[in-house]
């Protein structure tokens, strides 16, 4: 059967750092796919390599059976994605970005009109879908972000950790949201996180990110196995990256999930 | 469900052919940023204050000091299509800023994962950057009219100042746009827009003939696009209004560089979200 995800030594290089270091994993169609590990670990410079956004260094990845440099277009027309920043304009109505996101994709008018209000539906957003969006609540714009990115049905949705700067509330809304996608368009989803309930809570598998490398992979239940009886994801997060969540980060990457988590708060 | 059977599934709906794509795509680019001044327009009623302040303090003073030559053509009547370019290009310079502002907030990553072209992308903020100038040209026209400016108001002509003042800002918004793609933070940005915008401004016909500029400035102003705009503006804008150049000199210089700016700015949009 073929992988929805398959990367094969995938390299990327910024200067002498090496940020995401000859990774070879498959995910597979269906599939609830987390990538963990602390910030700095190499996981958004993955997934921009996946969805096009960066060339890689070297090494290949078929995102869909499309190859992320030779088939650019085909991936983009494959996947969604949902920026760990904000995707939806603030000067904008829902329903405005909605539309906009439809007609990139070509989906024809009338089709257009009808799954805009099916997805503010599904989102619960349809009493607000005329609202600018800089008036919405954290939650309401992770909603808004992800209904944009399954506007046109995509095989698989790319989600750069999707609950940053979100109260436990809305957190477990954007669960629930993703969950019943999942359950009802049979999307792969490959999200990143560096909440250890939320892979627990999402995935089916999970692989752990250190300094670019896959360190583990498995599923949530039997990775913790490994590390010993009674382990959570938390010592098996600590067990092969070595360092205390709290800890990663540069100026820059705080700085920016500071901002991030202000923003949508 | 397996890929296999999802991928053999029938697309949904067929894809329009590349050249109707990209018409379609840029339309999308430039109808979202149009509707954004339709929510808020502060930033436009803004940008018309200094127009309106060049025709009716600058202009106004000069024109009675009798002091920069302009032949048989009244100094208001020179200074007012210099007044419109330079507007346009004022509102079209900054235009990047709006650039990394979506670039911070990741705005710009939903375009460019889309399956738009990169040049549909960019030739739609640009064509948005066009538009939005011809809001300054109808404050321009206003104040111009009733401080009895000259104005020429046939259908033609108005279509073709139209034209011009659309094209010399998309061209200025686009280099905007290469700039912030190439400076990638607002401070930067605010720094190099500021140096920018002056030598562009007086290294051109806008508010005095070239032919009392000295010889390095002259030879300046010939390769500055904004000389060709003011140019074709003066002999379509004014009623005694007289072209240095050929007219299709002016358009032809003004859509070529526009076409190189979106070719180089195609190339380096994407960088912007590595």
């Amino acid at each position: 059967m073929p992988q929805a995800i398959e990367t094969r030594e995938l390299t990327r290089r910024f200067g002498r750092v090496t940020a995401v270091d000859a990774l070879s994993l498959a995910v597979r169609p269906g599939e609830v796919f987390g990538l963990l590990g602390p910030n700095g670990a190499g996981k958004t410079t993955t997934i921009k390599m996946l969805i096009t956004l960066l060339p890689p260094t070297s090494g290949s990845a078929t995102v869909s059976g499309y190859d992320v440099i030779a088939d650019q277009r085909l991936v983009r027309r494959s996947i969604g994605y949902v920026p760990q920043l904000l995707s939806s304009d603030g000067a904008l109505s829902a329903r405005e970005n909605l539309d906009i996101s439809g007609r990139l994709y070509h989906i024809p008018s009338a089709d257009r009109r009808t799954r805009i209000s099916e997805a503010l539906e599904f989102m619960g957003l349809a009493d607000v879908g005329d609202n600018l969006v800089r008036t919405f609540s954290g939650g309401m714009i992770r909603r808004l972000e992800i209904a944009q990115a399954m506007l046109h049905r995509p095989e698989i949705l790319f989600l750069d950790e999707p609950t940053v700067g979100l109260d436990p509330v809305a957190r477990r809304a954007v669960w629930e949201h993703v969950r019943r996608l999942r359950d009802r368009e049979g999307t792969t989803i490959l999200l990143t996180t560096h909440y250890m309930d939320e892979a627990a809570e999402l995935c089916e598998r999970v692989g752990i990110m250190h300094l670019g490398k896959l360190v583990a992979l498995g599923t949530p239940e039997s990775l913790a196995a490994e590390v010993g009886p009674a382990a959570t994801l938390d010592d098996v997060f600590t067990h092969y990256t070595g360092s205390d969540l709290d800890e990663g980060g540069t100026y820059r990457d705080v700085a920016r999930t500071r901002r991030t988590a202000r923003r949508l708060g | 469900m397996t890929s296999l059977e999802r991928a053999a599934r029938p697309a949904a709906w067929a894809e329009p052919p590349a050249a109707v794509r990209f018409v379609l795509d840029a339309w999308t680019v430039a109808e979202a940023e149009l509707q954004k001044l339709a929510h808020d327009p502060t930033e436009l009623l803004t940008r018309a204050v200094q127009p309106i302040l060049w025709l009716l303090v600058f202009g106004q003073v000069l024109a009675r000091a009798r002091a920069i030559p302009t032949g048989q053509l009244g100094y208001i009547d020179f200074l007012a299509p210099g007044v419109l370019a330079q507007s346009a290009l004022f509102s079209a310079i900054f235009f990047g800023i709006a650039v990394i502002w979506e670039r911070d907030l990741g705005v710009l990553h939903k375009y460019l994962v889309s399956p738009a072209s990169r040049i549909s992308l960019v030739t739609g903020k640009a064509l948005a950057g066009g538009l939005r100038a011809l809001v300054q040209a109808a404050v321009v026209y206003v104040v111009a009219a009733l401080i009895g400016v000259h104005l020429q108001l046939g259908i033609t002509q108005l279509v073709a100042v139209a034209v011009v003042v659309v094209l010399g800002a998309a061209g200025f918004a686009t280099f905007s746009l290469v700039i912030a793609c190439l400076v990638r933070t607002r401070e930067r940005f605010m720094g190099i827009g500021q140096v920018l915008t002056m030598p562009l401004f007086f290294a051109s016909s806008a508010v005095y003939p070239i032919a009392l500029m000295p010889g390095w400035l002259q030879a300046l102003a010939k390769v500055n696009p904004l000389t060709y705009q003011v140019d074709a503006l003066r002999s379509l804008m004014v009623s005694g209004g007289t072209a240095t150049f050929p007219i299709a000199l002016d358009f032809g210089v003004l859509v070529f560089a526009l076409v190189v700016l979106l070719a180089i700015a195609a190339r380096l949009y994407p960088r912007l979200a590595m």
